[in-house]
């Protein structure tokens, strides 16, 4: 499907209290206009939920649940089995959290269902800390990132851990689909959305989506960021289909500098920082080209 | 009907494969593993067709079976002690949601000292989780329980989850002869499952689990009120069609003209039902009240019962550290007001026996608080190193 051949119909609707430029907002309006009516989504306690399901509100069209934060794939799991049991085998189920909710706290009940082959899609909505809560540190937070958690001190400032990598986690599992994604690249995201779709078995999309509240960006940047974070490395766009790795888009190796400008987290690192981050965008592309290599047929 | 020999566990799968389940999500936890043992072994035979999900801990199995019951399916599961704990942050939200999830708990004893023995500290911290909890004192009562549990919890009045306890080792290992209940009769007493509430579902869109700002919040929490009715008639629906009755709420026994009056939780009833035949035959007006249900707290009656008694004594196999057994306390409440003498025996911790004799001593301690007025001592640690009995 091209981006100008996407439904009018919104599914996920206006009126939604998400902030100005949100990245998981962009995600849900284009995801479900891909993946269409004939889904059930289920949400842990997030951004996502509080913008879109706050009684007596909502923006979605389709069915729509919330459990607790850490269990997100086994809720899809269990809607997934009882929609088969009642003949409803086609619909898709979609579980789709953020980074706390999936890459820490929910990391155990959604490896049990990877390795389950669970027919699910899981998507791992970015923003790289916990906004929901007031923008606190995860495991997805980049090095050197100021977060609620991580403050800019006298005696340290921002994160001193490196990003955990989920999709190369989620790769290991060995389940038939394992895509990374961006709100800043539409189309290759609605290829993705629409491959996902089709695959029956586990499926995991980590889509990047800025926060200008926590990210401390222009409301306006949030797809330049996601541009600046594919060119530089940041994010590498790439897509496993039973175990066939491809990458979608190659990094210019623009210096991670020009990324970190845009947004003031990262305002308070020195260049040491700076270069001990461009170090390891450096080595994290090179691995993520060589890993393509050789699981390229 | 087939009379066959079998365990608390394997009682407890089979009343959740005539009750057709038709998803479980479960992980095993000693000694509840045989239920699921049992009920993957249905599954793979081909004698239940039902979704099995083998998750990866028992948050996941509760998550997972919260979630197919919102999707409309009839879901079971069980667990014990750690895996009950672990599952304590989901189980608000099934009642919350006024899922019908069945659940067999079997009551075993919760870390610090591990231990794998009978005990009901496990299911206590669960007290308000807002799910109706029974608990059984034979494998009989199991299996009827467990279907019993689905039509209390599917009644469109109640549309609440529920668990069936049972106490480890002394049911869920011991075997008992259980009259096993053909389909016939089970699909007979169990209707085809109808979701009580609305469910997710793509043909007419609803959000399950909404985030719910302060100005509803009060009305979501009110209503448990309508669960004792039909607890009763769902108990006098099964005694008029398997000709077994265990009683609604609580389960007299010898009570009208007693003196004193014992309460008891679980298998603890079944010894106390000895002594009491004992005694009654020395001429001791002695009576039981097996308790059944601990949530919804049968007051009222237990109320009625204390009014009448001359001394009541609670045995609780739990405590509640710095008051006293959990079971006393809510029977103190149901008697608050009134001047009868109450005590608290605890004991049977962590799967240590409670005997004969030991229910005795509860006995004659209430016949002397009877005579005399006195209460000797207000809680008994029963045959506790370094303390006064």
């Amino acid at each position: 499907m091209k981006l100008k051949e996407m439904p009018d119909e919104e599914l996920f609707t206006r009126g939604h209290t998400a902030c100005a430029g949100c990245g998981a907002a962009i995600a849900a309006r284009n995801l479900i206009k891909v993946l269409g009516k004939d889904t059930v989504a289920v949400t842990p306690a997030c951004c996502l939920l509080i913008f879109s399901a706050t009684y007596p509100l909502v923006a979605w069209k389709i069915p729509f649940h919330h459990v607790a934060f850490e269990n997100t794939a086994a809720c899809a799991t269990g809607i997934k089995r009882a929609l088969k049991v009642r003949g409803k085998d086609d619909t898709t189920v979609m579980g789709i959290a953020g980074d706390g909710g999936t890459a820490d706290i929910g990391i155990q009940a959604l490896s049990g269902a990877a390795e389950r082959n669970e027919d699910i899609l899981y998507v791992m909505y970015d923003n790289e800390a916990y906004m929901n809560t007031g923008i606190q540190r995860s495991g997805s937070t980049p090095f050197g990132a100021w977060t609620t958690t991580t403050p800019v001190g006298k005696v340290k400032a921002g994160k001193a851990n490196f990003k955990k990598d989920m999709p190369q986690i989620m790769m290991a599992h060995n389940v038939p689909y394992v895509a990374t994604a961006s709100v800043g690249h539409i189309q290759d995201f609605i290829n993705k959305f629409e491959k996902a779709k089709k695959i029956k078995g586990f499926r995991y999309i980590q889509v990047y989506t800025p926060c200008p509240t926590g990210w401390r960006h222009d409301t306006s940047k949030t797809i330049e960021i996601c541009k600046l974070a594919v060119d530089t490395g940041m994010w590498t766009l790439y897509e496993s289909e039973n175990g066939k790795v491809t990458i979608n888009r190659k990094p210019k190796m623009t210096p991670v500098q020009e990324y970190l400008k845009l947004q003031g987290r990262f305002r308070h690192m020195t260049e040491a920082d700076i270069k001990k981050l461009q170090d390891w965008v450096t080595k994290k592309w090179q691995a993520d080209e060589k890993y393509a290599q050789c699981k390229s047929a | 009907m087939v009379k066959k020999v079998v365990t608390g566990n394997y009682a407890a799968a089979y009343g959740s494969m005539r009750a057709r389940v038709r998803c479980v999500a479960a992980y095993p936890i000693t000694p509840q593993t045989f239920i699921v043992e049992h009920i993957s072994e249905f599954v793979n035979n081909g004698e239940m067709d039902c979704e099995y999900v083998e998750v990866e801990s028992e948050h996941s199995a509760m998550s997972t079976c919260v979630s197919a019951s919102a999707t409309g399916v009839r879901t079971f599961t069980a667990t014990s002690s750690q895996g009950l704990a672990l599952m304590h942050e989901i189980l608000p939200i099934a009642s919350g949601m006024r899922l019908p999830v069945v659940m067999a708990v079997v009551n075993r004893a919760i870390a610090a000292p591990i231990n794998i023995w009978v005990e009901h500290n496990d299911i206590m911290p669960e007290r308000d989780s807002g799910w109706i909890q029974v608990f059984c004192d034979n494998n009989q009562e199991v299996q009827d329980m467990v279907l019993q549990a689905f039509k209390i919890a599917e009644d469109k009045r109640v549309a609440l989850p529920m668990t069936v306890g049972l106490d480890a080792f002394i049911l869920s290992h011991t075997v008992e002869p259980v009259d096993l209940m053909d389909q016939e009769a089970a699909d007979k007493f169990l209707p085809k499952y109808v979701p009580p509430g609305p469910i997710l579902d793509p043909d007419d869109p609803a959000v399950v689990g909404v985030f719910t700002p302060p100005e509803y919040m009060m009305e979501c929490r009110w209503n448990q009120d309508k669960a004792p009715k039909v607890i009763e008639e769902v108990n006098a629906a099964f005694a008029k069609q398997f000709g077994r009755n265990h009683g609604g709420m609580i389960d007299p026994y010898m009570v009208d003209d007693a003196d004193v009056v014992l309460i008891t939780l679980g298998t603890a009833s079944s010894t106390a039902h000895e002594v009491v035949d004992d005694m009654r035959k020395e001429g001791k007006k002695v009576g039981l009240v097996k308790l059944r249900f601990w949530r919804p707290y049968p007051t009222a009656q237990l109320r009625k019962i204390a009014e009448k008694a001359k001394a009541v004594g609670v045995f609780d196999r739990a405590v509640s550290y710095g008051v006293a057994g959990p079971s006393f306390i809510e029977f103190r409440n149901a008697a608050y007001g009134l001047t009868v003498p109450t005590m608290n025996f605890i004991g049977g911790l962590g799967g240590r026996d409670v005997s004969l004799a030991d229910i005795r001593f509860m006995y004659e301690r209430l016949l002397e608080a009877a005579k005399t007025g006195k209460v000797r001592r207000e809680i008994t640690w029963m045959g506790t190193r370094g303390v006064e009995q």
